[in-house]
């Protein structure tokens, strides 16, 4: 069975809410942040799969872009989780609770 | 078929990827699985992207996300301390609450998802004949046409680092004279 452009769009999706499960049900900041590097790759893949299917070059060069802002948000993510964890030395993201009423 | 092992290589390694306690071999197994994407790039014509994809993601920002679990010391979830805390009983609480709900809400995504691609455009689906997008193709898109967001790009990137540099800095050892020390000379 040749892999059409829904098989794509389908791995895609099964990707992306992996990563959306992960946002949730995990709670270690580092785990959560590698989860949304997940979804980030599902969009990429995305991305491409519909690049092909146009027959266009532009969804390469979105892909481009995209792995930018995940590099940019990868190194401010992880020094914010490196400031957390010298105030409180825990990664779990329910201790960070003082901003809640 | 190169799709389907690519595929539940991907989909594997991006579930024991949220199953794993230990963050380190969370983050090994990412990799894994951006190497089995980096694959089906290759598979959609696209060699610049899947290089890219090893360079920059396994390369780069993965080494970053285990020089910073191996600089925290990798605490696991759960810890002692994390359990004796007060008020943990309501917190659990609210926690497995979220937890169901992000399950249910991931459950949902996929079916939501998967009904609305059989829905419509089952027919449209196959690729149209190969054509190899050369880097020369892309390098030319993205200093013609893309060339405005490739400048920002690069001073998103620079905020970036100044911003990483800033937020991760240790606090310098202020000398005021309230806290010095009683050898110290700073006489006022």
């Amino acid at each position: 069975m040749i892999p059409t452009l829904n098989h794509y769009l389908l791995l895609s999706a099964i990707l992306f809410a992996i990563g959306t499960a992960g946002v949730f049900v995990r709670r270690n900041l580092i785990t959560i942040l590698l989860s949304i590097e997940i979804m980030l790759n599902a969009v990429n893949l995305t991305f491409v799969a519909f690049g092909r299917a146009l027959g266009s070059v532009d969804g390469q060069i979105i892909v481009f872009f995209v792995m930018t802002v995940a590099a940019a948000e990868a190194a401010v993510g992880l020094a914010i989780v490196i400031g957390l964890f010298r105030h409180k030395a825990s990664l779990n993201p329910d201790s960070f609770a003082s901003l809640k009423w | 078929m190169l799709f389907y092992l690519f595929g539940a290589v991907a989909i594997v390694a991006s579930l024991l990827v949220i199953a794993q306690r230990n963050p380190i071999y969370s983050v090994l197994l990412l990799i894994a699985s951006f190497g089995a994407l980096s694959g089906l790039y290759v598979l959609l014509d696209a060699p610049f992207v899947a290089v890219i994809q090893i360079i920059v993601y396994a390369g780069a920002i993965m080494v970053l996300f285990l020089f910073v679990v191996m600089l925290l010391n990798a605490p696991h979830e759960d810890t002692e301390e994390d359990l004796e805390t007060p008020g943990v009983e309501r917190r659990q609480l609210a926690g497995a609450g979220v937890r169901r709900f992000g399950g249910l809400l991931a459950v949902g995504l996929i079916v939501e998802l998967w009904w609305a691609l059989t829905k419509n455009g089952g027919e449209s689906g196959a690729f149209p004949a190969p054509s190899v997008a050369s880097v020369a193709a892309i390098g030319r898109s993205l200093f013609t046409a893309y060339a405005f967001p490739f400048e920002v790009t690069s001073i998103l990137i620079l905020v970036a680092m100044v911003g990483a540099v800033v937020l991760a800095r240790r606090e310098p050892i202020t000398r005021s004279p309230r806290r010095g020390s009683p050898g110290s000379p700073d006489v006022p």
